[in-house]
């Protein structure tokens, strides 16, 4: 060991005296580009104050945790998205998973449903079945959740387009199974403003889009008040190729601004508070993505409290799902892929997430097989049970460098929805609106896209299997699942033409009407569409009724 | 490559209800920045405006990205229009990339494809193969070279 004869007092003398000790780099920097130094120290966090910022898990500003117990009350939700071919397909997958220890359900719909089009519909032809499940009518939707209870289990909904239909498909769901639909459990992502953003499952235009979420919050704080009615989601942001910093600075931008909308239409924020959701993205950056978490719910419990002067303190508290970055998966030696999704899912319960989905090695070649979803789920439970890191809480807090990396990340993203809000002349929601007519946000994903594929070029990002480690004659060997996507289609196909022959064409036609009115009334479009649903309409007639109201959206191609 | 690559129009195309366009997008900006004349498509496109906006600009490069997995009905029927067109589909080169499994290469070699492209194949591979093939095209050249995954490969004439 080198001893130095000098008295090291602080960092700066230390960085001093070992200045000639040469590294691998000019520079180090997380994957948002946050300069990263050679050690930290307690000068490195004057600006934090432990009871002001950081403080008590269950206790505001919750940077530590919403709740007071955290894993050791109970493990976070194993909630791993799937959905495939027709719903019986999905239903035996939903049943593999929950016996194999699966905690919650989380449903991956096709293309067409998530474009609210029937399977029957031109522009679904070899879309049927393949990304998803393909639900048309209620018909399916029972046979999607056969021998699986309303109220014993809780189910997340994928789907924002049609997301009011989905909704109440699980509304009448609750009724047929005779289940009270106030204990209704589970979580629809409802948040059509990243799909602006990133996602691009665009229908409505902005404005109607957001109106109809607000008819959800006004429903579903009376009738489903311990169901989450958003899934306010930076996932897709940080897939389409923002930082993470981004990522966090644009969904919590979102979610004030839906805060906002449902502030104006007189929604009692205290009540609505607690059923809002997030869902972000765990990337390949370990200590960022921990630090990314913990500013989240201090942004938001700020936010919820200080700004909107909510006093509930269940309104405060920022709940989120998380999912391994499917963007880190690579086609090449996929079985690395079950290494980076266990630090991702290390990274996300590390930084408090209520509930996961990894992903499976072999998606970036199709969806994943059976194997493939169950060593994903032995994942998370060999976190939970083998690595003992859920028997204390937040057990970073403290680190100098990750609490102040949570500092810089969350005055970066504070500067991003502060120009938002400016953009919006001081109301956010508006910003938000603005933002998406002039293509801000998909210009600031758009470059972060770009910069990122560059550095990978440049081999500043080392992806191993891809840009080094490469395996020259690599072989595919992962067995995939197969879809018959025409055969799928064929079925589903006659099975609406069969409902539409037996169903009461007089109820559906009044239904449907009912919603064109309300939406024609500004008023309320959930009621009508839950009558609709239970008389068999299709999810493309309801959302050809909302269509021709509020019109359709076309994306601008910008490159 | 001492090519004049302004001369070459290129034709980014999504193809069905698909939003993923990250890959679409990264490589519009890609071609534009390396000189070649670039049109995108835009999302949520039928195989009718696929081809018919292929027809209209006379491109001389159709990439089309699916990460939906429908690239199996559409890649198909995008080429049998334009043949019907009256397109000599060994006049263009034809491109896909995204989500494709390995065991579909063959068929979509088969079918008239030049290039299938997977995730992770550096960008100025993939130009570096347009490149080629525009050359081979226009040389009417024996030896044919397909991309396929991440591999260059090379036919050579019986």
């Amino acid at each position: 060991m080198i001893r130095t004869e000098k008295n090291i007092m602080n960092k700066k003398d230390w960085e001093e005296e070992y200045v000639k000790y040469k590294e691998r780099k000019d520079h180090f920097k997380t994957l948002s580009g946050i300069n990263v130094d050679r050690l930290y120290t307690p000068e490195d966090i004057t600006d934090v104050d432990y009871n002001e910022d950081i403080g008590y898990p269950g206790v505001y500003p919750f940077t530590r945790g919403p709740y007071p117990t955290m894993y050791r009350g109970r493990i976070w939700t194993y909630r791993m998205f799937s959905g495939f071919g027709l719903a019986e397909d999905t239903n035996k997958r939903w049943h593999m998973l929950l016996k194999n220890g699966e905690t919650g359900l989380s449903t991956a719909f096709d293309f067409p449903t998530l474009m609210g089009r029937d399977s029957d519909d031109p522009l679904a032809i070899g879309e049927v079945g393949k990304c998803g499940v393909a639900i048309d009518t209620f018909e399916d939707f029972k046979r999607l959740f056969e021998g699986i209870r309303t109220d014993e289990v809780s189910s997340s909904f994928t789907i924002n387009p049609p997301a009011a239909i989905i909704y109440g498909m699980y509304n009448a769901l609750a009724d047929v199974q005779g289940v009270d639909r106030k204990i209704l459990r589970g979580t629809i992502q409802n948040d059509m403003l990243k799909e602006f953003h990133a996602q691009n499952t665009l229908v409505l235009p902005p404005r109607p889009s957001l109106k109809i979420i607000g008819d959800i919050f006004e429903f579903g704080v009376d009738v489903n008040p311990k169901f989450n009615l958003i899934s306010i989601s930076g996932y897709h942001i940080r897939e389409a190729g923002s930082t993470a910093v981004q990522e966090l600075a644009f969904t919590l931008a979102d979610g004030m601004a839906y805060v906002v909308l449902a502030k104006e239409r007189g929604i009692d924020l205290n009540k609505l508070g607690p059923q809002l959701s997030f869902f972000f993205n765990s990337h390949n950056d370990f200590f960022e993505e921990v630090a990314k978490f913990r500013a989240a719910r201090r942004i938001w419990a700020r936010f919820m409290r200080e700004e909107m002067g909510t006093t509930n303190p269940e309104a405060w508290k920022l709940k989120f799902h998380t999912q391994t970055a499917g963007c880190s998966l690579t086609a090449q030696q996929p079985l690395n892929n079950i290494v980076r999704t266990t630090l991702q899912a290390f990274a996300a319960v590390l930084g408090g997430t209520q509930s996961l989905h990894t992903n499976s090695f072999d998606e970036a070649w199709a969806l994943p097989s059976d194997e493939a979803a169950r060593v994903a789920l032995r994942t998370q439970q060999i976190i939970a049970y083998e690595s003992n890191v859920a028997n204390t809480i937040d057990p970073l807090a403290g680190s100098y460098f990750v609490e102040n990396l949570t500092r810089r990340i969350e005055e970066k993203a504070l500067e991003y929805i502060d120009y938002i809000k400016e953009m919006g002349d001081g109301n956010i929601l508006e910003g938000e609106f603005i933002g998406i007519d002039q293509e801000y946000f998909i210009k600031e994903i758009g470059d972060s896209a770009y910069k990122d594929q560059r550095n990978v070029e440049k081999r500043e990002r080392i992806v191993v299997g891809v840009n080094e480690f490469v395996l020259e004659d690599e072989k595919l060997t992962v067995p995939l699942l197969q879809i018959n996507e025409e055969e799928l289609r064929d079925i589903q196909v006659k099975r609406i033409e069969q409902i539409k022959e037996r169903r009461d064409t007089k109820e559906v036609e009044s239904s449907l009407e009912e919603i064109q009115a309300a939406a024609d009334e500004d008023k309320n479009i959930m009621p009508p569409i839950i009558r609709a649903i239970k008389a068999l309409a299709t999810e493309g007639e309801i959302m050809g009724v909302l269509k021709n109201v509020y019109g359709i959206w076309s994306k601008p191609t910008l490159l | 490559m001492n090519m004049n690559r302004s001369k070459i129009k290129i034709l980014v195309a999504k193809p069905g209800l698909d939003g993923h366009d990250r890959g679409a997008r990264v490589l519009c900006r890609f071609f534009r920045d390396s000189g070649y004349e670039v049109i995108y498509t835009g999302l949520h496109k039928t195989a009718e405006e696929v081809a018919n906006a292929a027809l209209q600009e006379d491109v001389d490069v159709l990439g089309m990205s699916f990460l939906s997995g429908a690239h199996e009905s559409y890649v198909p029927k995008i080429l049998n229009l334009l043949k019907n067109n009256g397109v000599d589909l060994n006049e263009i080169v034809i491109l896909v990339g995204g989500t494709i499994p390995e065991e579909h290469f063959k068929r979509l070699i088969d079918l008239g494809v030049d290039g299938v492209f997977i995730p992770g194949v550096p960008l100025n591979e993939i130009s570096d193969f347009i490149d080629l093939k525009i050359k081979e095209k226009r040389d009417k050249s024996e030896a044919q070279h397909y991309f396929v995954g991440t591999k260059l490969i090379q036919k050579n004439p019986v």
